[in-house]
């Protein structure tokens, strides 16, 4: 009772409330504290940091890679585009923790590994929370929101949810109710020798058949949609759980991958059967199995939200986010993490932002901090640039910003060109500038990938409220700082700078 | 919000895809909701896709002239695909509206596996044409 009696943010009024403890969460509470948001509250049901790397992946490896050495300094900026699952900080020492608890006998960090780094996160970069207080309804009230929570209520302006994709997601398939969904799954050695029938193809399908390849005798991976090799190329999964899908293309005999809707789901005297209805050729495909795993998915556990009137989105799983992850239905109603692979952005050609793992959202939590900064009235920092540093920092984004190249087509860095002067605006949504971004001259730089692949460094420049894209050359080894991009550059804001 | 593939099935654009496959065009595309206001097709703009309208209006402007308006099970985008030249209008949320949306690199191949949609979307270009015509000709 004592203790419970210390643990910071105890109920009350708060500028923000975060809820989880996630990377999500940590990354926000660091970021909201770092943009001046120091009257804010971060608590969760759990009763440590870490939220879902507490748990899954159930085989115990990432799909997201982390090089424990680089060519630069491991508590530098730069080391960030080297190592996918590490918060980010201003300090060097809460920089990189993640590679510090890697084995090296894998280039991606076992789940422990990461629990471990997040924990450390918590603890290097001063992270108090709340836990064990879980959320429980939702209000709202004049100028915000009301929180209900097994430790009493939390009054607040804004609210950040960063509540991951963590409810067990089914599709109204027949006979479901006869599938064990993927966050039951046993133990590997518990489907040795079984006809093992996963109805999933995405991270967590391929995932489980991965695991099960030693211990089952016979794998079938089956839903509507085909694998895509070249949407898998763009994709960690690729490298990672890709070894059931080569099996099946070699023709190997035991493991099956397959593109059916599926019909139903049967329980027999010998085990299931599973009918399914082709989506890529014509007709009806029915196997056996001893055991049938949903790896169909999550979504967010969102409570009473709907009721409070937030919209959702595929299938009603997530909810529909704004370009910085506000709820489009409910303003005040922020969500960090996984969720915000919600809000697309320009999606230039189909190519979707990282905002589903830590690589990516971390980047969105320090552009929803300073939003949510400025939301409350907080000015946020823009320092100011002479006209000579303009060229020479956005060339030097377009070659090694983490957020640029990690976020690619999806955050941009900006500088302003207003009446008193050139700022430095930080990184925005590049659908954000697009669409205006306050509507002074303005010049953004990003990466982006074609739908084919390349990676090109693309220039924005707003002048008299008229926007142009540039889409500048690849370059085989990504050195977008040489020469012929610095002289493109200038080129391009040449009009910007005569005016600033 | 009904599921996403029944939404689908009660469109003339795709009333002649059977369920499964339908069921597979659902996982295989995102749905996007996008608020009263937001820009959903930018004006010279490259990189866009093919919108098809689940629920909701959409108005397409070119400065603050309205040109058209389309509602559910109507789309748009695919003249700025089949040219391969960026969109020549803004097209803008006039309520909230809910999108399924094919993405630029998808849209061929997607119409070349899917030939009845490609008839629909014909027929529905050739009414698009002749009401402009009939528009023009003062009829």
């Amino acid at each position: 009772m004592e203790e419970r009696v210390l643990s910071p943010f105890p109920p009350g009024d708060y500028d923000v409330v975060v809820v989880g403890t996630g990377p999500a969460g940590l990354q926000t509470s660091y970021s909201l504290s770092r943009a001046g948001v120091g009257n804010h509250a971060l608590f969760s049901a759990d009763d440590a940091p870490g939220g879902m790397f507490r748990r899954f992946p159930i085989f115990e490896r990432l799909i997201s890679w982390t090089k424990p050495d680089a060519p630069c300094e491991r508590h530098s900026r730069e080391y960030e585009r080297y190592d996918n699952n590490s918060l980010i900080a201003d300090e060097p020492e809460a920089r990189g923790l993640v590679a510090g608890f890697m084995d090296r006998s894998f280039d991606v960090p076992a789940r422990g590994e990461m629990e471990a780094g997040l924990a450390d996160f918590a603890v290097r970069a001063g992270i108090q929370a709340r836990y064990g207080c879980r959320w429980t309804g939702t209000r709202r009230e004049e100028g915000g929101f009301v929180l209900e929570t097994t430790d009493g209520e939390y009054r607040c302006r804004v609210v950040v949810f960063a509540i991951g994709m963590t409810d067990p997601w089914t599709p109204p398939l027949n006979g479901a109710e006869h599938a064990t969904h993927y966050v039951d799954t046993g133990s590997a050695e518990s489907y040795r020798d079984k006809r093992v029938v996963i109805v999933g193809k995405r991270n967590s399908g391929f995932e489980l058949a991965s695991g099960l390849l030693p211990w089952a005798s016979e794998l079938t991976l089956v839903s509507p949609r085909a694998v895509d090799i070249s949407v898998l190329a763009q994709s960690p999964l690729r490298a990672r759980y890709l070894q059931p899908y080569e099996e099946y293309v070699r023709g190997s005999a035991g493991t099956y991958v397959l593109d059916g809707s599926i019909v139903g789901i049967e329980r027999g005297a010998d085990g299931f059967r599973v009918t399914a209805d082709a989506t890529t050729w014509d007709g009806r495909l029915a196997f056996a199995g001893d055991e049938v795993i949903l790896a169909t998915g999550f979504r967010v556990p969102l409570g009473d939200l709907r009721e409070l009137g937030v919209v959702t989105v595929m299938n009603d799983r997530v909810p529909a986010l704004t370009r910085f992850w506000e709820s489009v239905s409910v303003p005040g109603i922020f969500f960090a993490g996984n969720i915000t692979i919600a809000s697309r952005g320009l999606a230039k050609d189909g190519v979707a932002a990282n905002s589903s793992s830590v690589n990516g959202f971390r980047y969105n939590a320090r552009v929803l901090a300073r939003h949510i900064g400025e939301r409350l009235g907080i000015e946020q920092p823009r320092p100011k640039l002479s006209g000579e540093e303009v060229v020479p920092l956005l060339i030097d984004e377009l070659a090694r910003g983490p957020e640029l190249w990690i976020q690619k087509g999806y955050l941009a860095r900006v500088v302003s060109f207003a009446g008193e002067g050139i700022s430095d605006e930080g990184v925005v949504p590049l659908e954000h500038f697009v669409d205006g971004g306050g509507g002074a001259d303005a010049a953004a730089v990003a990466v982006e990938m074609s739908g084919n692949g390349t990676i090109y460094p693309a220039v924005y420049v707003r002048r008299g409220g008229e926007l142009a894209e540039h889409e500048l050359d690849p370059h085989p080894s990504r050195a977008f700082d040489g020469d012929s991009y610095r002289r493109d550059v200038e080129r391009l804001l040449r009009p910007l700078l005569a005016l600033g | 919000m009904a599921e996403v593939q029944d939404v689908l099935a009660r469109l003339s654009l795709f009333a002649d895809v059977p369920p499964a496959q339908l069921e597979a065009i659902a996982h295989r595309f995102d749905e996007e909701v996008f608020p009263e206001g937001e820009r959903v097709l930018r004006k010279d703009l490259r990189g866009s896709g093919l919108f098809v309208i689940l629920d909701g209006e959409a108005v397409v402007r070119i400065g603050d002239e309205e040109v058209t308006r389309f509602g559910p099970g109507e789309f748009f985008g695919e003249v700025s695909l089949l040219t391969s030249e960026p969109p020549n209008a803004d097209v803008v949320a006039l309520t909230m509206l809910r999108c399924l949306v094919i993405p630029g690199p998808d849209f061929e191949p997607f119409l070349l596996e899917q030939p009845r949609v490609l008839y629909r979307m014909l027929q529905a270009e050739a009414r698009r044409l002749r009401n402009t015509t009939e528009w023009k000709s003062g009829s």
